[in-house]
């Protein structure tokens, strides 16, 4: 698919999903489908999916045990192991599994290559796709950390706090959450980056892209509900109340620009265990990351080793017992 | 016959742009000089594979069965049920492009298939379009991709053009390993009876007489009379290796390269120099003959079919435990599959050096170790008398093999060795080794002549940094722990870094080691004149650090 396509159907999905969110709950006022009815039926899609991917899985065996290693083994006692790029014990495994999850670790080694005259390969630090990418993925965990307090009654005391730190800079009113920012900025260049970048162009399907343009639409219709076309909290805390303990009301006084974020939402849920977000399930399970490298200490057990045609000694004697004669080495068949 | 291989400096002629259209429209070109030939059906029909037949990469018909495409649906569903690693490495990649210019092969031509994301995606998108939702309703539009004749040649130029190092899984932030995606591949295209002979002639010969080369009992006691004659004339040493020894404590297993090709065979005569020096109690196997194992490039199944003669020796034979040369993809096999496979090895012991009285502990289901763990403890303990000088004529680099490098982990113990038997040693720079090591670019069964080309831009990122401590440094010899590596090194440094020699760590030993016989050695393992010397041979005792 050529990238005019492929860019061009991610964002078509995106206006196409706009349009319904004005067009059904703003003009038509359709409230109880786009603030009730598709919520649930999301959030529904999202849980069933996501256990059965997850299930999926961890049902299919590990039949090997093959982590990449990134560091020195352990051999001799005075050679210094890499415990975590090489991990023994399960406990090295956790640390070498929280450095991934939490801080992108294997991200974090990225280089750029470029071919100079002569030929001539050079390497250099790349660190912009893992910064941009922990700067994403924090503000987001932030800011669904923080949209608690529409959930919960009273909220959070750490909501409350993460609030106070996010609006560290105490610009502009109402004040200016530093992780809206971010993720804004965050997300728009890994958008640029894959529209911009001739390989990352060259591999990215729509798949791709209407992640990224969804999250934005998240992320902007959230910022212009919160500064600028402001709506009625009282009302949406009264609507989204309802949704968690099971008694939906719909009141009326809620802009349209809710339910189109509602909907974004809504659809990135419903959207999720379909689609590459299950990298946020997977990463836990890769076989390359969350092993122990210790299989010449300890057997790993394939549940399905295979029986396979073997050349045994015997048969093979039995071939070549005339040119071992030959040299002089003594047949198990003549002892 | 292959195509006339480029010049450097027109090979040198791409850039990293991939082509204006999307990658799924054309067919991909199967360029000669950049893929192998077919393998021969007779040993096809040997190994009892499917669909033995002549046919060339070139023909329009590839002869496949009238039912390939449920055959691949097939071999696709049962190997998402078996391997999670399939499964989920089909799922999870964002597509990010961090792999993107970690392989070799793209480094080295710029092909945007190379990239290690486009060459799963080649898998990807048939998986999408048959084996999910999304796929099965909206096709294209989530990537989805018809099966057709041309992805199936599309896949066997690309899979074949992949040699398993996983140098990507090392960059992802998911360890999406490639060496996963194109086994897996390998095996697809395996069901349809699509195979090259350098890898199926070898599994073919090593599965009946016990090495990759075919050598027969009889020829590999040739090749060892050779190598022992060299070693009397140039070290004054008579040595008489055994064979098939019953109730050897250890049975050492190499690949077979070594016994009979230069510069293989110098590493082969620093081993037996170091266990003569030792008076090792050990045996080599004319059946169990081989350590590397190209069933690795051709099916887990095969792998196991290979493997089996190490343990099945070892029980045979009554040692304690397993020694294993110096080669790359062997390790992987010993590390990561073997026990699993053919264990366990219940009849052997934890490997304890004789030597030294080291118990390697990390090795004591397996009971296999590495010649370099080995030696690294020997000299560790001061049990061996070495002339580094011996060596001075050698300005010495190190090539981590992908497989001990990515597999094991193995980074510390063929340094130690090196410093210890030349005194001029040079790490290439730190992104060009370790984890981070550039493959020769022919490993995975890519050593073959037809595709010289491949060979020359797989290795190309290799050759670069070895050209930089050549100049930078004045290295004029890339040691390496792989037999592939040996035998392939030779051409690629002629190509892009001519002068540099290629040798084993061994050899390199075998030269320092010092006997308390007073012959006077003139010569180094290769024949060639030693460096002037005026006093005395150094002890080599280890240094005070390690003391």
């Amino acid at each position: 698919m050529s990238t005019f396509l492929s860019l061009g159907t991610a964002l078509v999905a995106i206006i196409v999903l706009t349009l319904i969110g004005y067009l059904g709950a703003g003009v038509a006022g359709l409230h109880t489908l786009f603030g009730v009815v598709i919520p649930y039926a999301a959030i529904v899609l999202f849980l069933a999916g996501f256990v059965w991917r997850i299930v999926r899985w961890m049902k299919t065996p590990v039949p090997f045990n093959i982590p990449t290693t990134c560091g020195q083994q352990q051999s001799l006692d005075w050679i210094k192991p890499n415990k975590i790029e090489n991990p023994q014990s399960k406990f090295d495994v956790v640390i070498r599994m929280a450095m991934e999850i939490l801080f992108f670790r294997s991200l974090f080694r990225n280089t750029s290559a470029d071919l100079k005259e002569g030929p001539k390969l050079v390497y250099g630090s790349s660190k912009y796709l893992w910064a941009a990418g922990l700067a994403f993925h924090y503000t987001f965990l932030v800011i669904f950390l923080r949209h608690l307090r529409f959930f919960l009654e009273p909220s959070p005391v750490f909501v409350h706090w993460m609030e106070v730190l996010d609006g560290f800079f105490q610009v502009g009113v109402p004040i200016v959450f530093i992780s809206d920012v971010i993720i804004v900025g965050a997300v728009t260049y890994l958008f640029l980056r894959r529209v911009v970048a001739p390989q990352i162009r060259y591999i990215s399907l729509p798949a791709d892209y209407f992640p990224l343009l969804l999250i934005l639409g998240i992320a902007l219709s959230g910022v212009l509900m919160r500064y600028f076309m402001k709506v009625d909290l009282v009302a949406v805390k009264e609507l989204t109340l309802g949704l968690v303990t099971f008694s939906p009301v719909v009141p009326d006084s809620i802009g349209s620009i809710f339910y189109i974020h509602v909907l974004f939402v809504s659809v990135l849920f419903a959207y999720f265990p379909f689609s590459k977000l299950m990298h946020l399930g997977g990463v836990f399970l890769s076989p390359t990351r969350n092993m122990q490298a210790n299989s010449r200490a300890f057997r790993h057990i394939n549940p399905w080793n295979p029986e396979v045609e073997v050349h045994t000694y015997k048969e093979w004697e039995e071939e070549f017992g005339d040119k071992l004669k030959q040299v002089g080495i003594p047949l198990d068949s003549e002892e | 016959m292959s195509a006339k291989l480029p010049k450097p400096e027109e090979l040198a002629r791409y850039d990293f742009a991939p082509p204006a259209d999307g990658w799924m429209n054309k067919p991909t070109q199967i360029r000669e000089g950049m893929y192998l030939n077919p393998s021969a059906p007779e040993k096809m029909e040997y190994l009892g594979m499917p669909n033995p037949r002549r046919w060339s990469p070139q023909d329009e018909d590839w002869k496949l069965p009238d039912n390939w495409q449920e055959i691949i649906y097939e071999g696709i569903r049962e190997r998402l049920d078996k391997y999670r690693s399939f499964r989920l490495f089909m799922d999870i990649c964002v597509r990010c492009g961090a792999c993107a210019d970690k392989c070799h092969f793209f480094l080295g031509s710029g092909d945007p298939k190379n990239m290690p994301v486009l060459r799963a995606e080649l898998l990807r998108a048939v998986y999408r379009k048959n084996f999910t939702l999304a796929g099965k309703i909206m096709g294209k539009m989530v990537g989805g991709r018809e099966l057709t004749m041309d992805v199936i040649k599309e896949w066997f130029y690309y899979f074949f053009q992949c040699t398993e190092c996983r140098r990507c899984s090392v960059f992802c932030p998911y360890g999406i390993d490639t060496a996963e995606i194109t086994i897996i591949g390998r095996e697809l295209l395996n069901l349809l009876g699509i195979n090259v002979h350098w890898i199926l002639n070898s599994v073919a010969d090593c599965q009946r007489t016990g090495n990759h080369l075919g050598l027969q009992p009889h020829a590999l006691m040739d090749d060892m009379e050779y190598v022992l004659e060299e070693i009397e004339d140039i070290c004054g040493r008579k040595i008489d290796p055994p064979f098939n020894r019953k109730g050897a404590e250890i049975l050492f297993i190499i690949p077979s390269g070594d016994f009979h090709a230069d510069p293989g065979i110098y590493t082969l005569m620093g081993y037996l120099l170091l266990f003569d020096y030792l008076d090792l109690d050990y045996t080599f196997s004319t059946y169990a003959s081989e350590g590397g194992n190209f069933g690795l490039f051709t099916s887990h199944e095969m792998m196991k079919r290979l493997n089996f003669k190490m343990y099945h020796e070892a029980k045979r034979l009554g040692s304690k435990w397993i020694l294993g040369g110096e080669c790359g993809h062997m390790w992987r096999v010993v590390q990561q599959y073997m026990d699993t496979h053919n264990g366990p090895a219940d009849f052997l012991e934890t490997p304890v050096s004789p030597i030294t009285g080291t118990r390697f502990e990390h090795a004591k289901s397996t009971s296999m170790i590495h010649i370099c763990e080995f030696t690294a403890d020997l000299i560790k303990h001061g049990k061996l008398k070495l002339d580094p000088r011996r060596n001075d004529n050698y300005r010495v680099t190190f090539h981590d093999s992908c497989n001990p490098a990515r597999a094991m982990g193995m980074l510390e113990e063929p340094r130690y060795i090196l410093n210890h038997v030349c005194n001029q040693f040079t790490d290439m720079p730190e992104n060009t080794i370790r984890e981070q090591t550039f493959c020769c670019g022919s490993g995975a069964g890519l050593g073959a002549t037809e595709d010289m080309e491949l060979r020359m831009r797989g290795g190309f990122p290799r050759a670069n940094a070895v050209k930089h401590v050549a100049e930078n440094n004045g290295v004029n010899t890339l040691s390496c722990i792989c037999a592939i590596d040996r035998a392939v090194f030779p051409d690629l440094m002629k190509y892009w870094v001519p002068g540099t020699k290629v040798c084993g760590v061994h050899e390199l030993v075998g030269n320092a080691l010092v006997f308390d016989d007073g012959f006077e050695r003139e010569m180094d393992l290769r024949g060639e004149e030693l460096p002037e010397t005026d006093d005395e041979p150094e002890t080599g005792e280890p240094a005070k650090e390690d003391a």
